[in-house]
């Protein structure tokens, strides 16, 4: 092999204490996709932040190109030709699209005067480059999560480097940007970028990469060779135990009684005339591509946007929501998509976030807040939902990405309301935790909760939903059947376009 | 949008005053609300700056007292050249700034700790630095009209706006050409809309938020030097106070206290206001405890407009 591009051994970190990282190794060649694979918590983030400067490691050796180097802050590592996409998003919302891609490095007249212009052609080139239609000029508070994700793409891939470090590019995006994400990385690699694929999703280690490592609890566990390793190998040597892939357990059949019917919803452009009904006992997958509009159905749901005209039943009594209170009083709860934006209070500890939406039922006769029942409580969701944190007493914002979302989870299962609706519930979550989650889905369903589940993983949807609202640009192109479900027909109607309306083709299960 | 607002707000105050008295649209009063905006239109322009970056700065009215105070410690105590007195005052703003930078990007105390430390250090140090008594400039008459003359009215007959004013206006388009075409004011706008990852982009968030608290200082420090001109003294017991009108005429202006946003047209039409609103209720004869009351209102109202707009987008 030649010799590699980076090195990094022996790699030692903690936080106050607490081992994050033990003896780690990891090798990058140039020309190579390496994928970075191990559960929630394992590391792989703290890993990546110490190569691309914004972590200090307590102790070890990095070496670029074969020469021993210290990568102290960001810009050091900018200057060694290393960029990262981080786990969360790490825009300036205020900011247009190109004033954040050039960043820290704007051209200037004079050392200080901007051009403004000249950026924004940049990014045009960029963007035509990745097959991207944005405006350059766009504030980036007005994009959408996945949209958001491309500008951060867009970034690291502006600064040419050497090494591309991705932690999870793919969590928020939909099939069809993954592939041009993955056409873009494969032609970094042939000119011998060398590129750290970050991802949960272990399908697409096949897709994508030539070498994988895993890590496990902290520790460096090995590097095979993707080619030669399948998928099973990897997973129980991520889990340090074999697992076997439960067959899906058929859902249930739902009862008839209707708990949520939605009409005529319409908001904008963005939204047009969503009609369905969602029954006890039942989970709904939504299906469809970034910008379907399934998070705007979602919110307005939830009371969290404002509409122009659409009409709510709970149990079959119309009800007003226009605010997340109501929604809420109505027994609707919202896991959101954003959980940094939306779904945490990062700087609280994790037992005090799992309890927030619901802290009411925790108020004694004085209105005290019970603390040995906030504990208690707390600590069984962190057990049934295996949050990895030293304790609950632990800020938030120190979890890993994974375990940040799982908080989310266990707070709105605290909260306990008869509608849950779900968007995007595994994002970033690591193969193990995620079929606990999908038992946990199934124990609300037998409880008689009623779920609403969007998901950009086909394979999710089709094995958790009892029928698939599939929508395409604002519009519901088709609501099917769990039996009549497959990837090509949900596809087929995600990518309807044109705006024919297509619910009476396929007869919506259950109606009279 | 809030500029829009704003300065339609401005409007309907001018029309209104001038329909409630036939003393408020005379040339002299007009006068009388342009200079009283100097001043604290140069404080906000500062204050602009530092709550786009996310933060806040309450020792503005104070740092203005101490720049005041030094500024006649050089010209008159020490007898400097004028030139290089005032030069003198705007630094030791500057200075005052810089360390407001430093406590709060450094020492990472935050910034309204800070800045309430600065403000009884600077309220402090004026009273001991000129001994209670204010510092008179009548040894150097050059001085005042240098704020009080106007060049406007030598090119334009009859039109005679003090030179105060004309500097408020030079010191604003400085102020906003510094904001929207330099690195300073993109990297101000880029720290107040989200720090972490501003420093994650490699950019040195602790020296650029030095650097703007320094130059928030530096604007109190010339307000201090025009209010001692205008004054013909350095009075130094005023300018506490003054901050809150800095900030609110910023936030008027449509600045988000959140950060991120902001404008320094909108903070000039925002200095306007406050000064139109204080002139317009004297003329009035409201007394001066209702003024508070209206202008506290105002400021609240303003606010809460921004807020429904922000809403509704
Ligand atoms: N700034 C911090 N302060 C304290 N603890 C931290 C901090 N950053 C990470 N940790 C801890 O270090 C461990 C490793 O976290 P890391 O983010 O690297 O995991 P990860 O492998 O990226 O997981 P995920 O797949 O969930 O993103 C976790 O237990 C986490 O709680
Ligand atoms: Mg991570």
């Amino acid at each position: 092999m030649s010799e590699p591009l980076v090195l990094m051994e022996g790699i030692v970190k903690s936080f106050s204490g607490v081992h994050a990282l033990n003896q780690c190794r990891f090798e990058l060649q140039p020309g190579e996709i390496h994928a970075l694979v191990g559960e929630n918590g394992a590391g792989k983030s703290t890993m990546m932040k110490i190569l691309s400067g914004v972590y200090s490691k307590d102790a070890g050796k990095i070496y670029f190109k074969g020469k021993e180097v210290e990568i102290p802050n960001p810009r050091a590592a900018q200057h060694l030709g290393i960029s990262i996409i981080h786990q969360e998003l790490n825009l300036m919302n205020h900011l247009t699209i190109a004033q954040n891609i050039f960043i820290g490095r704007e051209p200037r007249t004079a050392k200080i005067i901007l051009n403004d212009d000249e950026i924004n052609r940049k990014t045009a080139e960029l963007f035509k480059s990745m097959h991207l239609a944005l405006d350059p000029r766009t504030k980036v508070a007005d994009l959408t999560v996945a949209k958001q994700q491309m500008v951060e793409i867009a970034k690291s891939l502006s600064f040419n480097s050497e090494v591309l470090i991705m932690d999870e590019p793919t969590a928020a995006l939909t099939e069809s940007e993954i592939d041009e994400l993955f056409n873009i990385i494969r032609q970094l690699r042939a000119k011998g970028v060398g590129i750290v694929h970050i991802s949960h999703r272990l399908e697409e280690l096949k897709q994508i990469s030539d070498r994988v490592t895993v890590m496990r609890d902290g520790q460096y566990i090995d590097t095979v060779k993707t080619s030669e390793t399948s998928i099973d190998k990897i997973i129980s040597m991520m889990v340090g135990r074999t697992i076997y892939e439960t067959s899906p357990e058929l859902p249930e059949n739902p009862s008839q009684e209707v708990v949520l019917e939605v009409k005529n919803l319409q908001q904008g452009s963005l939204l047009k005339d969503i009609s369905f009904s969602l029954k006890k006992g039942e989970i709904l997958g939504f299906a469809g591509l970034m910008g379907a509009g399934r998070t705007e159905v979602a919110r307005a749901i939830f009371g969290a946007d404002p509409y122009d005209a659409g009409e709510f039943y709970v149990k079959g009594k119309r009800v007003q929501i226009h605010s997340p209170q109501q929604a809420v009083q109505h027994g609707i709860g919202y896991l959101s998509e954003d959980r940094k934006r939306c779904g945490l209070t990062v700087g609280m500890d994790v037992k005090d976030n799992i309890v927030l939406a619901s802290l009411k039922k925790f108020l004694n006769a004085i209105g005290w807040v019970n603390m040995a029942q906030t504990t208690l409580t707390a600590q069984k969701y962190a057990q049934s939902l295996n949050i990895k944190t030293p304790s609950l007493d632990q800020k938030v914002k120190f979890l890993s990405g994974g375990n940040q979302q799982k908080v989310v989870i266990g707070k709105w299962l605290v909260a306990d309301t008869e509608i849950l609706i779900f968007d995007e519930p595994t994002r970033g979550i690591d193969v193990g935790a995620k079929s606990e989650i999908y038992k946990l889905l199934n124990d609300l369903t037998r409880q008689g909760k009623s779920i609403i589940m969007i998901s950009s993983e086909l394979p999710e949807v089709l094995r958790m939903s009892h029928r698939v609202v599939v929508m395409c640009e604002g519009r519901i192109t088709g609501i099917l059947n769990a039996g009549d479900a497959t990837q090509e027909s949900i596809m087929k109607l995600a990518t309807q376009r044109g705006g024919i309306i297509s619910t009476n083709l396929i007869p919506e299960a259950g109606r009279a | 949008m809030q500029r829009l607002l704003a300065f339609g707000a401005l409007i309907i105050l001018f029309v209104g005053f001038s329909i409630a008295s036939p003393y408020f649209l005379t040339f002299d009063n007009v006068i009388g609300i342009l200079l009283a905006t100097a001043v604290n239109g140069i404080l906000a322009l500062g204050v602009t700056f530092v709550i786009i970056s996310g933060g806040i700065d309450l020792s503005v009215g104070t740092v203005l007292t101490v720049s005041a105070v030094m500024t006649g410690v050089f010209i008159t105590n020490n007898h400097w050249p004028i030139w290089l007195g005032m030069l003198g005052g705007i630094l030791t703003g500057g200075l005052a700034g810089f360390v407001n930078g430093v406590v709060i990007a450094k020492m990472k105390i935050p910034p309204f700790i800070a800045t309430l430390g600065m403000l009884n250090v600077t309220k402090g140090l004026a009273l001991v630095i000129s001994g209670l008594k204010p510092i008179y400039f009548n040894d150097t008459p050059i001085f005042r009209s240098l704020a009080m003359d106007s060049i406007i009215g030598q090119v334009i007959p009859k039109l005679d706006i003090p030179n105060a004013v004309l500097v408020l206006f030079m010191a604003a388009i400085i102020a906003n050409l510094i904001l929207s075409k330099t690195v300073f004011g993109r990297y101000n706008f880029a720290i107040g809309s989200n720090e972490e990852a501003t420093r994650l982009s490699g950019v040195n968030v602790d020296a650029w938020k030095i650097g703007v608290y320094t130059l928030c200082g530096l604007f109190a420090g010339l307000a201090g030097v025009v209010i001692a001109a205008r004054l013909n003294s350095a009075q130094p017991a005023l300018g506490a106070g003054y901050e809150l009108d800095a900030i609110a005429a910023t936030v008027i202006g449509g600045t988000s206290l959140s950060g991120g946003e902001g404008s320094i047209v909108g903070t000039v039409i925002g200095a306007f206001i406050i000064s139109t609103l204080t002139n317009g209720l004297r003329i009035l004869s409201v007394p001066q405890e209702l003024q508070l009351v209206v202008t506290g209102c105002i400021v609240v109202l303003a606010v809460y407009a921004d807020i429904l707009r922000r809403r509704r987008k």
